[in-house]
């Protein structure tokens, strides 16, 4: 009865039965693959043209570093479904600890990136401005980066809110729902972004 | 409920806005309706900007080597105004209308994500006026292009107008790309575009989950109005093509800002890459501007024929045909562009297929007319006019399909003649059907029928002066995007009359305004229910109450207004119902006087705050290299971060106390709170 008031109170209800920010989120993430897709074709595009500038991306990527990394992000989906499981189990105590370690994995990415970037630039010698291969790499992972910073960001927030208010409520396990979600995509796409453009990358006929 | 109460007050920045009305209730509102009518005027301010733009390339071209514009200032005038016409009016008035509708035709509150709602409106806001800031930023002392080559060598050409973007609203690379466009103006535009793209994409996810979500009791999918249905494939079209021309113009930007070599092509760069994003995005687009005023249409037509939707379930699966095949067509943009003879046998064929769904959609037009008890009304012959035009816009976007006779139109006029055809005669009728018919919905009044008529057949003359002429132009090998044309072409007499058509049309739309103006308060009073309507919403009084309904609708058959109101005689003809005046009396009601507390989303300034740190951002990006540009940069982003804590800080709804409803609840919103 009382259930039935409030429901007449709000109107809200799902037809779907699945919460708004889930669905938008859902929604959301259905449109980032077609972000992610448009650069990995951009890279694929490039990659193989002959004739281009020195060097080509494949031709200095440091595949035991960036495995290392892609480990490190690959185990943040793992610490991710932990919190979330801590938090079902109203464990605030590991809820937090899990998400603080999601966090601190996806830095050591965030990290490695930089050391990365950082190392094609000055030991390499490929810059943004090299060769168009170079452009279309620089800006696919630049852009999965950034991603994932805000997915640190999102998650060092769900930290803050837990540590300030003691327990994260049952709205703010919803909030660490959605994370889970835009965290395990961001993920995902680094799975097909490592196999796609660091493993299976070549160079074309002649070079390397 | 205590606990709620005793939880420790959130961290803000500002405190609640409490304005209801006035300036501020504007500035901060999260009501749907208010911000689909933020969007109706602000895109109409913008129809007019491009309209003026129009205007002076028909001026330029009434007679042959006319000096009225340079070069440059041609260039910048027709680019602007096809982004003006696309990106800021047609786009943004279809999110009005959508804003405004959506919620009340599957009996809902508001949308999904009301403050997102906010922030897609102040983002589009801010980003047209960042994209017309170039008016007033723009260096004149830029450089002045490349010897032989560029078009902006003649020092005339420093003008205010010839200081706008002048690449086309395609962009084509690497005519708009670092070498060939130097300067800031089309800095401006790919970014006001990309921001433009933020703002539709964040509507789009908020759009899908209100008509997933959000529909009244027994409204299924196969119950929803198509004009929902019609939203929500440009939803879902925005949703999967925005994406792409968001990478495409961030490569443009990094091109012309970072020195990236996406599009140059002397050190390997690919200019037909462009070609293929920009259309990947852009073919989809052209439905994403035609299908809300199908949507409109497939409202108006079945209202005032008396008759439902002929084929209503194939009119919906043509609509999703039509989006799905949208996606398979983009290289016919591009037949003279190089592209293998697979691929345009292959594009040029599944041109031919996306016009099946679209000639269903003409004959279910028709088939609702037929046998009718057709009324002549305003909304009525716009619609109608927008199925005679589309007709032969689309007849004439088949002959593009054939690849051997696209290289023959490609680039002239006869391309202009066709997408006005689709775009004017198609969308900018449906939408002026949809102005005239929801008018009452917004005032309470109706639009003036006498004046309203006058305004259909000035524009339907001026349209068809202006445009169908081009045909003939285009085919005798007039091309577009050029300022001028020699006197022996013997193109002086029908572009006269193209001119003279455009300001005909120019006419029909001051016609237009004057009848809005003066029918805001001198209109009829419309009633609850003034054109006999057949959708849920015209079950609540106009103009709609600020909570939309008084009591939730439930739904139980698609047209579920129209069967409150009429039953069926033995002869399957419709017969008003004798409750029918009892019935919409009760509407009137209940709609009036909600016997039950109304809870809406509360006003918040953060939306608005948010939006404003991504102008600054943009600036912050042309002028990188300088210390301002640093800065606006880093402010920016600041206001970005500090709206975004506010805003997760900030709940939806003001807290309230569930079950006592004396008076106001302290510090909450709680003007729509009426007690049984």
């Amino acid at each position: 009865m009382e259930a039935a008031a409030a429901m007449d109170h709000h109107d809200q209800h799902e037809s779907t039965g699945i919460d708004h920010r889930k669905l938008g989120m859902w929604v959301f993430l259905s449109s980032e693959f077609l972000f992610f897709g448009a650069l990995i074709t951009n890279y694929l595009l490039y990659q193989g043209q002959p004739g281009f500038a020195r060097p080509y991306p494949a031709e200095i990527y440091d595949i035991p570093f960036t495995s290392f990394s892609s480990f490190a992000l690959l185990m943040s989906s793992l610490t991710m479904v932990l919190a979330h499981n801590a938090l079902a189990r109203h464990d605030q105590h590991a809820t937090r600890t899990w998400l603080l370690a999601t966090a601190m994995l996806g830095s050591v990415f965030l990290g490695g990136q930089v050391f990365e970037f950082t190392e094609f630039v000055t030991v390499g010698g490929m810059k943004l401005t090299t060769n168009p291969a170079a452009s279309a790499f620089y800006l696919l992972t630049g852009f999965h980066g950034f991603h994932v910073l805000l997915g640190v960001l999102m998650l060092l927030t769900l930290y803050g809110i837990s540590r300030r208010q003691g327990e994260l409520s049952e709205a703010s396990g919803l909030n660490l729902e959605l994370v889970g979600l835009y965290w395990h995509f961001v993920d995902i796409i680094w799975i097909v972004i490592f196999t796609v453009v660091y493993l299976l990358a070549g160079v074309p006929a002649g070079v390397g | 409920m205590t606990a709620t109460a005793e939880r420790r007050p959130a961290t803000t920045i500002f405190r609640r806005p409490r304005s209801t009305t006035g300036f501020w209730a504007w500035i901060t509102t999260a009501d749907h309706k208010k911000i689909g009518i933020m969007y109706g005027y602000a895109s109409f301010v913008f129809f007019l900007v491009g309209g003026l733009e129009a205007l002076l390339l028909r001026i330029q071209l009434s007679s042959a080597d006319n000096t009225f514009l340079t070069a440059a200032e041609y260039n910048a005038a027709f680019t602007m105004h096809g982004t003006t016409m696309v990106f800021l009016f047609v786009m943004p008035i279809s999110a009005a209308f959508i804003n405004y509708l959506l919620p009340l035709m599957i009996g809902a509150r508001d949308v999904a994500f009301p403050r997102m709602n906010a922030l897609s409106w102040w983002i589009f806001l801010f980003a047209g006026i960042f994209l017309y800031s170039v008016l007033i930023f723009s260096d004149p002392a830029a450089p002045a292009g490349v010897e032989g080559v560029s078009g902006n060598l003649d020092p005339a050409d420093n003008t205010v107008l010839g200081g706008m973007p002048d690449g086309g609203w395609f962009g084509y690379q690497p005519n708009a790309g670092p070498f060939y466009s130097p300067g800031t103006a089309m800095d401006y535009w790919a970014l006001g575009v990309q921001f433009l793209g933020l703002a539709s994409l964040i509507s789009s996810v908020n759009f899908i989950v209100t008509i997933f979500n959000m529909r009244a009791l027994g409204m299924r999918l196969l119950r929803m109005p198509v004009f929902v249905w019609m939203s929500l494939v440009v939803a879902l079209l925005l949703l999967f093509s925005l994406p792409i021309i968001a990478i495409a113009l961030f490569m443009v930007t990094f091109d012309r800002q970072f020195g990236s070599l996406f599009f140059v092509a002397e050190a390997g760069g690919d200019p037909i890459l462009w070609q293929h994003l920009f259309w990947l995005f852009g073919h989809p687009e052209v439905y994403i501007l035609i299908l809300p005023a199908m949507g409109i249409v497939s409202e108006v037509l079945p209202v005032f024929s008396k008759k439902p939707l002929f084929g209503y379930a194939a009119v919906v699966f043509a609509g999703a045909a039509i989006a799905f095949l949208g996606f398979g067509v983009w290289a016919h943009h591009m037949f003279a562009s190089g592209i293998s003879p697979v691929a345009q046998a292959a594009f040029g064929l599944s041109t031919m297929t996306i016009a099946v769904p679209t000639g269903v959609k003409i004959f279910n037009w028709m088939g609702t007319m037929w046998g009718g008890r057709l009324k002549f009304t305003t909304p009525m012959l716009f619609a109608i006019g927008f199925v005679a035009m589309f007709v032969i816009g689309g007849l004439s976007g088949v002959t593009h399909a054939v690849v051997p006779s696209d290289w023959q139109q490609t680039d002239t006029y006869y391309i202009v003649a066709h997408f006005h055809y689709v775009l004017f005669g198609g969308s900018v009728f449906g939408i002026f059907a949809g102005l005239y018919y929801w008018f009452p919905k917004m005032t309470g009044r109706l639009l003036n029928e006498r004046l309203g008529k006058l305004n259909f057949w000035t524009m339907f003359t001026g349209f068809n002066l202006t445009f169908a002429p081009m045909h003939w132009l285009g085919l005798q090998g007039m091309v577009r995007r050029t300022a001028y044309y020699p006197p022996e072409a013997g193109f002086d007499f029908w572009n006269l009359v193209a001119t003279v058509g455009s300001f005909i049309i120019a006419a029909g739309v001051l016609i237009f305004m004057f009848n809005w103006w003066r029918s805001k308060k001198h209109g009829d009073p419309s009633g609850i229910d003034p054109w006999d309507a057949r959708t849920v919403e015209w079950t609540t009084p106009n103009p709609t109450p600020e909570y939309n309904f008084g009591v939730a609708p439930t739904v139980t058959s698609l047209d579920d207004f129209w069967y409150k109101k009429y039953e069926e005689d033995s002869e399957g003809r419709p017969v008003r119902r004798p409750e029918a005046e009892e019935t919409l009396t009760d509407m009137m009601e209940t709609g009036t006087n909600p016997p039950h507390p109304i809870h809406l989303p509360a006003p918040s300034y953060y939306p608005i705050l948010l939006a404003a740190g991504i102008p600054l951002v943009g600036w912050g990006i042309i002028y990188h290299t300088s210390l301002v540009g640093k800065l606006l940069i880093l402010i920016g982003v600041l206001v970005v971060a500090s709206a975004s804590f506010g805003w997760s800080m900030e709940p939806l709804e003001e807290p309230h106390d569930e079950h006592d409803h004396s008076e106001s609840s302290g510090d909450g919103y709680s003007l729509p709170e009426v007690d049984a």
